[in-house]
C-alpha cells in the first residue's frame, strides 16, 4: 500500500522522480499522485518544458558568431603568451 | 560532453595540422588559433558573464591556460571543444573571483503551498515548448528570466542544463559540494518555471 505524498513532496523531489532516483515505492507513491492531481500534472508539464525552453534559449539565442574579436583582445592575447614564454 | 558549436575555422587548416605546429610554438599557428576561435569563445564566455570586459577576460584567461598545457595535451585532441572547456571554466572562475551583487532570494522565486501541502494556486498551464519556440520573441524573454535569477543558480543552469556537465564537475568548479548543485538546480528549474509562468502562463490563478 503507498502513501498519499502532498503537492510540496511532489515538487520538491520533482527532480529525483524525473532522473528516477527514487527507490521503487516512492517512485509509485508518485505515480499515484499524479494520476489524482492535475495540479501537479500541469506543474510537471511546465518543470520539463522550462528545461527545454532554458536549453533553447541559451544555446541558440547567441546570434551569428561575429567573424573577428576587437584587435586589442587579439594582440592582447598574444602578448601574454609571448610574456609566457619569455 | 561539452556543447560545442561548431566555427567556421580557416579553410584547409583543420586540427591535424594546426595542432603539431601549435605544440612547435610557431607564432603564426598561435595568432591563427586566436584569430579563428576567439570570436565563438568570446560568445560562450558572453552567456556566463554580462560584462563585456569580464568576458574578454574570460577568453584572454582561457587562451593563456591553453597556450601553457598545449605541449601535454595529446596530438589528436580536438581544439574546438578543448578551447571551449577552458573558456567555460575561465568564465565561472571569473564570476567567482567577481563582488557579488545584492541579488533577490531564490525563496521568493519558489512555489508555495498551503499548510496541508497543496498547491495555494493552480499552476498555469502554457503551450508546448516547441510550439513556444516557433515565436521570435520565445527565446530572448527566456533569457531575461533566466538573466532575473541568482548568479549562482543561474551558473548552474548555465552548467548543467547547457555545458551538460555533470555534478561532480559542476560542484568542482563552483566550489560547492555535488548535494548542493543538486538542490539548487532544483531550486533555479523551480524558479524559472515561477518566472516564466508570468508571462506564458494561460491558466486560472
Amino acid at each position: 500500500v503507498t502513501r498519499w505524498i502532498t503537492c510540496r513532496e511532489f515538487v520538491d523531489f520533482l527532480d529525483d522522480y524525473l532522473a528516477r532516483r527514487l527507490e521503487p515505492t516512492h517512485h509509485e507513491e508518485f505515480n499515484d499522485h499524479l494520476s489524482g492531481c492535475p495540479p501537479c500534472v500541469a506543474y510537471l508539464h511546465s518543470y520539463q518544458d522550462s528545461i527545454r525552453l532554458g536549453k533553447a534559449a541559451l544555446t541558440r539565442s547567441d546570434g551569428p558568431v561575429p567573424e573577428s574579436v576587437p584587435e586589442a583582445l587579439v594582440q592582447a592575447i598574444l602578448a601574454a603568451q609571448r610574456k609566457a614564454g619569455a | 560532453v561539452v556543447t560545442y558549436d561548431p566555427v567556421a575555422s580557416s579553410p584547409g587548416l583543420d586540427d591535424a595540422s594546426l595542432m603539431p605546429r601549435l605544440q612547435a610554438g610557431e607564432a603564426w599557428a598561435l595568432e591563427t588559433l586566436v584569430r579563428t576561435r576567439a570570436p565563438q569563445l568570446l560568445t560562450v564566455a558572453r552567456r556566463f558573464l554580462r560584462d563585456e570586459r569580464d568576458a574578454q577576460d574570460a577568453v584572454q584567461e582561457a587562451f593563456v591556460v591553453a597556450f601553457k598545457s598545449i605541449h601535454a595535451i595529446e596530438e589528436r585532441t580536438v581544439i574546438g571543444p578543448w578551447l571551449h572547456r577552458l573558456v567555460v571554466e575561465a568564465a565561472v572562475v571569473k564570476l567567482r573571483s567577481l563582488p557579488r551583487h545584492s541579488e533577490g532570494a531564490i525563496e521568493d522565486l519558489l512555489p508555495t503551498f498551503l499548510e496541508d501541502g497543496h498547491h495555494v494556486r493552480r499552476p498555469p498551464a502554457w503551450e508546448p515548448s516547441s510550439v513556444l519556440l516557433e515565436r521570435p520573441d520565445v527565446r530572448e524573454f527566456v533569457r531575461a528570466c533566466i538573466d532575473r535569477l541568482p548568479e549562482t543558480h543561474r551558473t548552474l543552469l548555465l552548467l548543467r542544463d547547457t555545458e551538460n556537465l555533470d555534478a561532480t564537475e559542476t560542484a568542482r568548479l563552483l566550489g560547492i559540494e555535488e548535494a548542493a548543485v543538486k538542490s539548487c538546480l532544483h531550486q533555479a528549474r523551480q524558479a524559472l518555471v515561477g518566472l516564466l509562468e508570468e508571462q506564458l502562463g494561460r491558466g486560472e490563478s
